[in-house]
Order: structure tokens, then sequence, then C-alpha cells
């Protein structure tokens, strides 16, 4: 009964982790780069979007602000790799210590904003979490019809093909550098998303919040992924399979919580998840391929 | 259409590994030429091709084509004037990716792209009529992903969107050795088609002394960097391959060596 419950804050929250997730795809699954920007860039989202509100600027127009505070987060990483030349993981890492400075700045040296004791008018809050679930999906589908607007123009396309196949991609008269950035640029905006609807629920922004994000978002996507890839692999199921990835890993943990868990293992059970998706079908592959039978030469009669 | 001059490049220069690959290379090309290019290991016939495609900038020389100095333009700048296809047949499409959607990406190469609908209302069914002229049976299958077909399927629509837009220039790096001997004379042939069909400048790696006879108006032989043998005309057209060895080792004063060409003779 507990458990029931707590079910409309596990799926309130576990949208807005999906939300999140939806720029971890673009990045990872899209673009083929492990950027670990987003666990700064989730946090910049939130303090930017805290700090706006308490100063009385518009609920809508401060997001809109931490989602291009984020976009530049990507941005930055994005120069880092291609016109630096550095890896994209270290790339990523390096911007996420940078905004660790950052988002204590903005914050004004303080760890905590916390919109508790202002009467502030937010989009959604953890008081309420029947119409936190409506707002964060509402957000969530205009998201992900933008996103299939856009991956399918002209420009969209070759985002697709820059991490699919840089090679290809050159060949077509592609910028795949520029490519990169923009993609990078999408995908932390994003986040930044998330991390403004995650403060406004939670009641406040934290320098901590969103620790580990990449692996909860990496985690839903895994999730999410093994069910929707079964239904019908393309872009738009794909995306919302990720939500509903998102949503179940935040059911799991809310149940694990109930068990009686001790909250300060969650973390590690977020990166077992992760190894578990990442290594059985390494281990399917590697210890239990089943030999395959000797094709016949002479080629495919229809090739 | 094409002008190389005092083309050199090193690898790894100043270290144990280094390696020149090309050696002051002069090499012009006609409007329409069709060329093939046969030579032993490590002659330098891909480092030719990728230094003219822009893969990475050459120590020396200059490279123009249709009159434009492209020595120092990125390599996805100088795509508009050029078609590529790769010896590896995964290296050309983007496998994750629909048929219809390589071809549209590649039939904008060099136009520009904007952020507007991917596809003209039209282009499907055009798609649709190209492919049928493969004769691979692709034309129904416009929406299935590419990483889906054969090897032989991936490399003659990696030719096709290497033609969709008329190249200046069209580079071919030994884009059948991958392919088994049926798959790859199939290939050839609709190599040859396009090639033909469009007035295309071509450079075509080979590794096969028979199809660099066979194809094309002009063959040339490279040796350690630099072209050893270049003949057209009549006397590409009367070539046979103990000609061309003969030719081999009376310029360069040892004998061809290639694994692959030998055992393919």
């Amino acid at each position: 009964m507990v458990f029931f419950n707590a079910l409309p804050g596990a799926v309130a929250e576990g949208l807005i982790w999906g939300l999140m997730a939806i720029g971890v795809y673009i990045s990872y699954k899209i673009l083929d780069i492990a950027d670990l920007t987003v666990d700064g860039s989730i946090c910049t989202g939130g303090c930017v979007c805290a700090i706006l509100i308490t100063r009385g600027v518009p609920v809508y127009l401060s997001v809109i602000i931490a989602f291009l505070a984020g976009a530049l987060a990507g941005i930055v990483t994005g120069l880092l790799h291609t016109a630096l030349g550095i890896p994209s993981i270290l790339a990523g890492i390096l911007t996420q210590l940078m905004l660790y400075s950052v988002n204590l700045a903005i914050m004004g040296g303080r760890s905590i904003a916390s919109f508790v004791g202002g009467n502030y008018s937010l989009m959604l809050s953890m008081r309420d979490n029947i119409s936190a679930m409506l707002v964060a999906g509402g957000i969530i589908a205009a998201a992900i019809i933008c996103l299939w607007l856009f991956f399918y123009t002209e420009v969209g396309l070759t985002l697709k093909s820059t991490g699919d196949n840089p090679d290809m991609s050159r060949a077509q008269g592609i910028n795949v550098k520029l490519n990169k950035v923009i993609g990078l640029a999408i995908s932390n905006g994003i986040v930044a998303l998330a991390g403004a609807l995650y403060a406004q629920y939670k009641g406040s922004a934290n320098i901590n919040d969103g620790r580990g994000a990449i692996v909860v978002g990496l985690a839903a996507i895994f999730i999410g992924l093994s069910v929707s890839l079964k239904i019908k692999p393309n872009f738009v199921v794909s995306l919302i399979g990720v939500v509903g990835g998102g949503v179940i890993y935040y059911i799991i943990y809310n149940f694990v919580i109930l068990l009686g868990l001790n909250t300060s293992y969650l973390k590690m059970l977020s990166a077992i998840i992760v190894v578990i998706f990442l290594a059985v079908p390494y281990i399917k592959g590697e210890y239990f391929k089943k030999q395959k039978p000797i094709p016949e030469t002479g080629g495919d009669a229809d090739a | 259409m094409l002008k190389i001059t005092g083309l050199q490049k090193t690898f790894n220069p100043g270290t144990i590994n280094a390696k020149t690959a090309l050696r002051g290379l002069d090499l012009t090309l006609n409007d329409g030429d069709f060329v093939t290019v046969i030579g032993g290991n490590g002659a330098g016939k891909s480092t030719l091709l990728n230094a003219i495609a822009g893969v990475w900038k050459p120590d020396y020389g200059k490279i123009e084509i249709d009159g434009v100095d492209v020595t120092k333009m990125p390599e996805h700048k100088r795509a508009r004037f050029l078609g590529r296809v790769f010896q590896d047949p995964m290296k050309g499409t983007a496998p994750d990716m629909e048929i219809a959607e390589n071809l549209c990406i590649a039939a904008r190469r060099g136009v520009g792209r904007r952020l507007r609908w991917g596809f003209r209302p039209n282009e499907r069914q055009q798609y649709r009529e190209l492919l049928s002229t493969l004769e691979l049976g692709l034309e129904s299958r416009l929406s299935a992903k590419v990483g889906l077909l054969s090897g032989g399927q991936r490399q003659a629509i990696t030719l096709l969107m290497a033609t969709l837009r008329r190249p200046k220039l069209l580079l071919l790096d030994e884009h059948t050795a991958a392919l088994d001997p049926k798959t790859a004379a199939k290939v050839l042939e609709i190599t040859d088609k396009l090639v033909s069909e469009n007035n295309l400048t071509t450079l075509m790696i080979t590794h096969n002394m028979h199809d660099a006879i066979a194809y094309g108006n002009r063959l040339i032989m490279m040796h350690e960097g630099k072209i050893l043998i270049d003949v057209s005309g009549e006397e590409k057209k009367n070539l046979t391959i103990p000609d061309l060895l003969g030719l081999f080792e009376k310029a360069s004063g040892s004998e061809f060596a290639n694994d692959k060409v030998i055992l393919s003779k």
C-alpha cells in the first residue's frame, strides 16, 4: 500500500529523469559520444532556473534560459573535443569540473538555492504529483515532437549520419565537427531543461544534484530500449521507450527504498543496473556464442 | 580536370616508422578520363586517393580540381567535387539509417543543408527508380536499414551515392577488393555503366590486372610513390598482362611484387 502511495511521486520524478535521458540518448546513441558533461549541466539547469525564479524572473523564461545555459555547456565540451582535439570523454569530464565552479558562482557561492518560504509560481512541485506528471509529460511530448521533426530535416539527417558513420559523412560533405557541437548543445540543453524541472519539483537546487546523472540516463536508455526496440525500432518509439525507462527506473528505485535499503547504496544500484545492461550482450556474444554454420561460398545470389 | 604537381607525403616523419608514401608525384587528368591505377604493395595508390580526398594534407605539392586549388581545403568542403567509394564496404554508407536516408544525404552533397524537411515530395519515387537500375531488388526496400544489406549491395549503393550528384572526379579505392568474385564483377559492371553514362572523370585503383586493362581509357602504374607507367589510347587497348609486367620490370629494374595481384593473375 505504501508502495502505491509512492507511485505518483516515482512516476513524476521518473518522467523528469526520462526527459534527461532523452538528452543523453542524443549524445550516446545518435552521436556515439559518452558525454559526461551531463552530470554538470543538469545541475547548471537547476541552479540557473532556481536563481532566476527567486530573483523574480518569470518561470517560463527561467526555464528557457536554463536550457540555453545547458546548451552552452554542451558547446564548450564540443569545442574542447573538435577544435582542441581532446578525446570526447575527457572533454566531458573537464567541462563537468568547470561547471562545478560555474554552478557555485551562479548560486552566489552557496550550495543550495531554495524556493522554500517564497511564494513563487512554479510549473510543477512534488506537493502535487498528479499535476507534476501532467506538466512533465506535456514537456516531454513537446520535446519528442520537436526532436522528431528536427531529425527528419536535412540538418537532422546529417547529425544522425555523423554518429553512425563519420567517414561516410565527411565524404558526403558533412561538417562532422560542427555537427558534434550542435548535437552536444541540443543534448545538454535538454538535460539542463530536465534539471530546471527537477529543481522546481524538489523545491530547491543543490550543487550536488546531478552527480551520477549520466549513469541514471544510461540506465533509463538501456531499460527503455530493451523494450521499445522489440516493439518497433524507430526514432519516436525509441524516445518514448527511453522516457519509460526513466519511469521504470524510478519505480524500482522507490521499491528498493521501501524494502529498506540504505539510501546511501542507491548510486551503487544505478551503476550495477548499467553494468548488467552493458555486460549481458557482451557476455552472450563472447562466451555463449553459437557457432554459425559455414556460409556457402560464391556470394549471395542477390548481392 | 585534376592537376597534381610535386605531391609528397611522409607518414610518421622523424621516427623509426617514417614511411614516404608519395615522392613528388605529378598527374594530370583530362575531362572524361577513366584511369585505372595499379601498383605493388605500398606503392602509394591509396595514399594518392586520400590526398586528393583531403583525408590529410600533403607535405609538399599542389592539388587542383577543375582549376580550384584544393590543397588546403578540408575534407568535407572538397567533397562537393568528389564522389568516393572505399575498399571497405562498411565505410561508404550509414548502417543504422534507411537506404532512402543515405541517398537523401548524398543527394545534397555540396549543396548545403538547411532546416527544411529532409525529403522532397517525389524524392523517394526517384530513388526507387534509381535503385531499380542496379537490378539488385533494392527498389522495394527503400526504408530498410543499410546495415541489413550485404557488402555488395552496400557497395552498389555507395556507388549510387557517389554519383547521385555528378562529381567532378570519382575516386574508387579498390572498391571491389573485399567482395567475392561474382559480386565484384557485378559491382564493376555497375561502375562501368555509371561512369560511361555520366561521362565521369574517374580514378579507379584495382589489384586485378585484367580489370585494369579491360576498363578505362588510361592506365597508370605506381611504384614507390611515383607514377612509373602511364599508357592510354590505342596502346592501352592493345595492352596484355605480360606486356604490362614487362613494362614494369624495364622501368623499375625490379620484379613486380603485389601478393594480391599475383594471386589474381
